[in-house]
C-alpha cells in the first residue's frame, strides 16, 4: 500500500451566522490557505474531492458554485460526495492508493444559518414512516442519552463534565464558535441541556493529501494515514442498541486502531452523550487526549465537522504534539455511520 | 467479510476491475408499487443474481443519485443502508449532478483497483415521481442565473449555437430521436416504448425549447441500475463472461466563465483523451464498437460525437445523418434507446456504463451490437461541466 499523508489543513472561523458571505466566499480562504502552506497551485493538484449538502444550501447542485471557487480551469479530475468531507477525504485516499494521483485537495463546508438545521436534518429520516413525524436531531440524541443513563453508562453530571472539558480546551482554538467556560443551561430535550448540544454554525475546511516522497517534500512532519475505514448501521433506531456503536468499533478495527495505543483522539461527537458511546466503542482510556481542539461541542459546521477532526488530528501530529492519533467522523442519527482514520508521525 | 485489513496489502499496481453483475429495474414514469427502498433493492438483487452472488459476498456499497430535492429526502443512503444490505459495511454516496451514475461507478471501481475491497456493489437511482424534477432544478438563487425552467431551457441555446457553428440542417435532431426511440423498442427495461413511432411524428411534435421538440426530449423516469464490480479472482469465479474495465476518468470545469465552450467543453475532450490513453485507443471511430452516450436532448448526439473524438469538429451531424450511429451502423450509439428513452436522472449515467458492459459481455439481448468487443459509457452533468466515462472490453486489459 502506498503511504499517504495529510500535509496541510485549514479551517474557517466557525460562526453562528455568515450572512455577509456565500459558500464560495467561505471556502475560498481555506483553499488558499492549504495551497499556500504547500506551495501548490490548483493545476498541481492530482485529484480534488468535496463534501457538502444540497439540503443545507437550499438548492440543487449547490456544489457546482464552490467548484468555481477552486478554479477548475484547465479542467480538473474532480468528484463530490453528498456527505461530510471526511468521506471526501476517504474517496481521495482511495484514488491516491490506485496511483492515479500523487496529491489531492479535499474540502467541505456547510452553512446551517439560513434555515433551521434541526428541521432540515429530519429530512434524513425514513421518508415514509419517520420523517413525517419530524423528530429532530436533538430529540433523537436525547433518546440516546437517556438510554445511556438508564443503562448506567453515564449521568448528567458526567455529561456536563464532557461539555466543560471540551469548551475549556476550545479556549486555545481560535476558530471555535463556543470557546471557554459556558453554563450548562436549561434542558433543551431531557436529559440534554443546552450545554450538552453543539452550537449551530457555519464553516469550511480544506486539507491536502500527498503520497510518499511528495508528502515529505510538502510537509516537515506529514501525518501518515496508517489505515482508514467506515461502516454504516441500520437506519431505524428501533433495531439498534443506542448505547453502543458497533460500526465505529468495526471501522476502528479495520483501520488498525487497536493494534497499538493512540495518544490523541479527535471524535466527531456533537452531543456530550455521544462521546461516552465512542470512548467505549473505540476503547479510549483516560490517558488518551480526547478532542484537544474542543471538538464538535465547540464548533459543529454540518458537513465539515468530520473532516475538521481529521485535520485537527493531523495538525497535532505536524506540530509534534502527537505521534499516533485516531480521527473519527460520523453521519446519520445517533451515530448511524462512522469513519475512523489512524494517523501517525514519523519518529522525531 | 472478505476484505483484507487496510494495512495488509503488498501488491503493487492497480488491480484489474471486472463487471460480473448488472441489474436494472423496468423504468416507468411512476413506480407506485414500490418505495424508494424497494426500487433500489430490485436493481441490486438483479445484479447479484446475474453475478450469482449473495449480499454476504459484497464488501462495500457505493450509491449515487442526482439532487436530494428530486425525492425530498436528504442523504438517502442513510435510510437505504438496510435495503442494500450495507449494514456493517462501508457505504458511500456520490453526487456529481447528471454525471453521477458514471462517477459513482468509477468511485466503486477505485475501491477494487486500489485493493481496498474485492467485491463492490454500486447502484444509482432516481424516483422522480416522489417529487418534481422541474421544481427541484428551478429553485431561485439570488445573484445567479436561474436554470430557465428546467434543463431544456439551459441546453437549448447551446444546441442552437452548435447548429450555427456546424452548419447542421435542422432535421438532424429528429433523426437521433427517431433512432433512439426505435432502439428502445428492443430494450425491455426502457421507459418509452413508442410502438407507432415515425420520423414524421417526431418532427410534428410540439416545440418545447426551440430547437428542441417534445419528442427530442428525455422522459422523467423512476428507476435504478446496479453493478457488481470485482477483482481478477472474483472475475475468475464469474458464471458469465465479465466486462473488463480498460479505462475510466472524470473531469470537471467551472459552470460559467468567459472561455467556456458550451458546445464542446474542454472537460469532455480531456476526459475522453484520458480514457483512450488508459485503454490504448488511438482511433476511437475504428476501435470502439458501441457507444452509450448521455444524450438527454437529441442534438447532443452529434455534439458529443465531436467532443468524444468520433468525428472532426463540425462533422458530427454528418455521421448521424449517414446512419453510422444506427443499431446496424458501424458506430452504434445508444443501442439501448439511451437517455432519450429512459431517464431516471441519477441512474442515467450508470445505465450508460452498464449498457456498455452488457454489449461487450454479449448480453444486451435484442439490442446487442454484433461482435461488440469494446464499448464506451459516457455521462455528463451540471452546465456541461462534469464528465465521467469508462471504456470496457470483452478481454482483460493487458499490461
Amino acid at each position: 500500500m502506498r503511504d499517504i499523508a495529510i500535509v496541510a489543513f485549514a479551517q474557517s472561523d466557525h460562526l453562528r451566522r455568515t450572512d455577509e458571505c456565500s459558500e464560495v466566499e467561505m471556502v475560498m480562504p481555506v483553499l488558499h490557505s492549504v495551497l499556500a502552506q504547500t506551495g501548490l497551485k490548483t493545476s498541481d493538484i492530482g485529484f480534488t474531492c468535496s463534501g457538502s449538502s444540497d439540503y443545507l444550501a437550499g438548492r440543487a447542485f449547490s456544489f457546482t458554485m464552490t467548484l468555481d471557487g477552486v478554479g477548475a480551469w484547465p479542467p480538473i479530475s474532480e468528484s463530490h460526495v453528498e456527505m461530510d468531507g471526511a468521506w471526501a477525504l476517504y474517496e481521495a485516499w482511495v484514488k491516491l492508493l490506485t496511483g492515479e494521483a500523487d496529491t489531492a485537495l479535499v474540502y467541505s463546508y456547510g452553512k446551517s444559518s439560513p434555515g433551521s438545521v434541526r428541521d432540515v436534518l429530519t429530512r434524513q429520516l425514513d421518508p415514509y414512516y419517520v420523517a413525517p413525524l419530524w423528530p429532530d436531531s436533538v430529540a433523537l440524541a436525547a433518546l440516546q442519552a437517556q438510554a445511556l443513563i438508564d443503562a448506567g453508562e453515564t449521568d448528567e453530571p458526567a455529561l456536563a463534565g464532557v461539555a466543560t472539558r471540551s469548551r475549556g480546551d476550545a479556549a486555545d482554538n481560535p476558530h471555535a464558535q463556543l470557546p471557554g467556560a459556558r453554563p450548562q443551561g436549561d434542558y433543551l430535550v431531557r436529559p440534554l441541556r443546552t450545554g450538552d448540544c453543539p452550537p449551530i454554525g457555519d464553516g469550511a475546511v480544506a486539507v491536502v493529501l500527498a503520497a510518499g516522497d511528495r508528502a515529505r517534500d510538502l510537509c516537515e512532519r506529514p501525518a501518515w494515514i496508517r489505515g482508514m475505514d467506515h461502516r454504516i448501521e441500520a437506519h431505524s433506531l428501533g433495531v439498534r442498541d443506542l448505547t453502543d456503536s458497533p460500526s465505529a468499533r468495526l471501522a476502528a478495527e479495520r483501520a488498525g486502531a487497536f493494534e497499538r495505543p493512540v495518544d490523541t483522539a479527535e471524535l466527531h461527537a456533537p452531543f456530550t452523550s455521544q462521546e461516552v458511546v465512542l470512548r467505549k466503542a473505540l476503547r479510549l482510556g483516560d490517558d488518551v487526549r480526547v478532542n484537544p481542539s474542543g471538538g464538535a461541542l465547540a464548533a459543529n459546521p454540518v458537513m465539515a465537522a468530520g473532516l475538521i477532526r481529521l485535520g485537527e488530528a493531523a495538525a497535532r501530529i505536524q506540530r509534534g504534539e502527537s505521534d499516533r492519533a485516531l480521527a473519527h467522523a460520523t453521519s446519520g442519527p445517533c451515530l448511524q455511520q462512522n469513519l475512523v482514520a489512524v494517523l501517525e508521525g514519523e519518529a522525531q | 467479510m472478505s476484505n483484507q485489513p487496510a494495512n495488509n496489502r503488498g501488491a503493487t499496481g492497480k488491480e484489474p476491475v471486472a463487471v460480473v453483475g448488472i441489474g436494472q429495474t423496468h423504468h416507468v414514469a411512476a413506480r407506485h408499487d414500490v418505495s424508494i427502498a424497494g426500487l433500489v433493492r430490485e436493481a441490486a438483487q438483479r445484479a447479484l443474481s446475474d453475478a450469482e452472488l449473495t449480499w454476504a459476498d459484497i464488501d462495500a456499497v457505493v450509491i449515487g443519485k442526482a439532487p436530494d430535492f428530486f425525492e425530498g429526502l436528504m442523504m438517502p443512503e442513510l435510510y437505504l443502508a438496510d435495503a442494500l444490505g450495507a449494514v456493517g459495511k462501508p457505504m458511500m454516496r456520490v453526487h456529481t449532478a447528471g454525471s453521477v451514475g458514471g462517477s459513482t461507478t468509477l468511485v466503486a471501481s477505485n475501491l477494487v483497483a486500489s485493493r481496498v475491497h474485492r467485491t463492490v456493489l454500486t447502484l444509482a437511482f432516481e424516483k422522480q415521481s416522489e417529487s418534481n424534477a422541474m421544481w427541484g432544478l428551478s429553485l431561485p438563487v439570488p445573484f445567479q442565473q436561474p436554470l430557465l425552467a428546467g434543463a431544456g431551457g439551459f441546453f437549448a441555446p447551446h444546441v442552437r449555437a452548435y447548429m450555427r457553428r456546424a452548419g447542421a440542417p435542422d432535421t438532424v435532431g429528429s433523426l437521433v430521436a427517431y433512432k433512439d426511440r426505435r432502439n428502445a423498442l428492443k430494450n425491455p427495461y426502457a421507459h418509452l416504448h413508442e410502438k407507432d413511432i415515425t420520423l414524421e411524428k417526431v418532427q410534428a411534435s410540439p416545440m418545447l425549447w426551440d430547437p428542441v421538440r417534445y419528442s427530442e426530449t428525455c422522459p422523467s423516469s423512476d428507476g435504478a441500475c446496479a453493478m457488481v464490480l470485482t477483482d481478477r479472482a472474483g472475475a475468475a469465479r464469474s458464471p458469465r463472461p465479465p466486462a473488463w474495465m480498460h479505462g475510466g476518468a472524470m473531469r470537471s470545469e467551472p459552470t460559467l466563465f468567459a472561455g467556456k465552450d458550451f458546445v464542446s467543453p474542454q472537460a469532455g475532450k480531456d476526459c475522453a483523451a484520458d480514457v483512450y490513453r488508459q485503454a490504448g485507443i488511438t482511433d476511437p471511430r475504428r476501435e470502439i464498437d458501441a457507444v452509450e452516450m448521455y444524450v438527454p436532448f437529441s442534438w447532443y448526439e452529434p455534439m458529443w460525437l465531436e467532443n468524444l473524438g468520433f468525428a472532426a469538429e463540425g462533422e458530427g451531424w454528418k455521421l448521424t445523418e449517414s446512419g453510422a450511429t444506427e443499431l446496424d451502423g458501424d458506430l452504434p450509439v445508444n443501442p439501448s434507446g439511451g437517455v432519450l428513452s429512459t431517464n431516471p436522472i441519477g441512474a442515467s449515467g450508470m445505465i450508460r456504463f452498464a449498457e456498455a458492459a452488457l454489449q461487450v459481455r454479449g448480453a444486451a439481448g435484442e439490442h446487442q451490437v454484433d461482435g461488440a468487443r469494446k464499448a464506451l459509457g459516457h455521462a455528463y452533468g451540471g452546465g456541461s461541466q462534469f464528465f465521467s466515462m469508462w471504456l470496457v472490453g470483452a478481454e482483460p486489459p493487458t499490461g
